[in-house]
């Protein structure tokens, strides 16, 4: 059994931005931006307790979070629609 | 870069790793051939599945629309069982250009495209087409117009990518067979997009 979703897609999220020690699946360098979901992609053991040999459940949401990359990158070349998306645990993001 | 030809004793990480397999060859739990038969199929898939799929998309719109909403279902459609896989499609278009990478490792779906290249897995790769895309891409010959968009992917948790590349003009007529010998395994990673070959100079004798 896993967690239900709490985001849909279209929603504002924000990455958390916290620095705990582990196998953490949410890299450096999205944590404490705002993106919007892009769609929710089911629900998965949590890596962060797999890696401890824990079952990880229950099993955490993942969304595809879109963010547009002149948020993410100061000084960004490109065009203003360019965007990157990142897979993001449910307990990693908020409103 | 290891000299093929030089002596150089195993690193930490080659050790473990032969530990590893002596261990579980001597208790039994796996045998010498079972491995070495894994890493031969391993090393005799290249990007064929992933080409089949982007070829029948071309050519079947429903397929297509299949693939784009559940690209493991339409891998297994055309009997690439992968269990496990989680495939995400991505279309590129003529507003929007798909890249792939995995900033964290080197997540990539080798069931359907095989061993990826040195380049996928190399730390320049993963930390400059996040920041950087097109001037990574021009790197690999490809410009991408400023009027279209680039969507990159990190594929950095549970989900794999495929890029579903534009069909080049001048195909119609092609067969499935011919269309997918058009897509490489760059074209499907989002380093390069199809291109028909190009015709030799006639020379003047």
């Amino acid at each position: 059994m896993g967690s239900d979703p709490i985001f849909r897609p279209g929603d504002r999220v924000r990455v958390r931005q916290a620095h705990p020690l582990g196998h953490i699946r949410t890299p450096y360098y999205i944590r404490g931006h705002t993106g919007v979901v892009e769609r929710v992609c089911g629900a998965f053991p949590n890596p962060e307790e797999l890696a401890q040999q824990r079952d990880g459940l229950p099993a955490q949401p993942l969304y595809r979070v879109r963010f547009r990359q002149k948020d993410v990158w100061p000084g960004y070349r490109g065009s203003a629609a360019d965007v990157i998306e990142v897979e993001i645990f449910q307990h990693w993001i908020e409103r | 870069m290891r000299d093929a030809g030089r002596y150089e004793p195993y690193s930490y990480f080659q050790l473990m790793e032969v530990s590893l397999r002596e261990l579980l060859v001597e208790k039994g739990i796996v045998t010498a051939d079972a491995i070495a038969g894994a890493m031969a199929t391993m090393r005799e898939r290249g990007p064929e599945r992933g080409a089949a799929m982007v070829a029948r998309a071309w050519l079947d719109p429903a397929y297509k629309a299949r693939m784009l909403a559940d690209g493991s279902r339409a891998a297994g459609e055309l009997g690439f069982e992968v269990p496990g896989l989680r495939l995400i499609v991505v279309e590129n278009t003529s507003s929007e250009h798909n890249v792939i990478v995995c900033t964290l490792c080197s997540c990539y779906p080798r069931m359907l495209l095989g061993i990826p290249p040195e380049w996928y897995k190399s730390r320049p790769y993963r930390s400059r087409v996040v920041r950087e895309p097109r001037k990574v891409l021009a790197e690999f010959g490809l410009r991408v117009p400023q009027k279209t968009a680039i969507r990159v992917h990190d594929s950095n948790a549970d989900m794999r990518y495929l890029v579903l590349p534009m069909r080049p003009k001048g195909t119609a007529g092609w067969s499935e067979e011919r269309l997918a010998g058009l897509v490489t395994r760059d074209c499907l990673i989002g380093v390069a997009v199809p291109e028909l070959p190009k015709k030799p100079k006639s020379r003047k004798s």
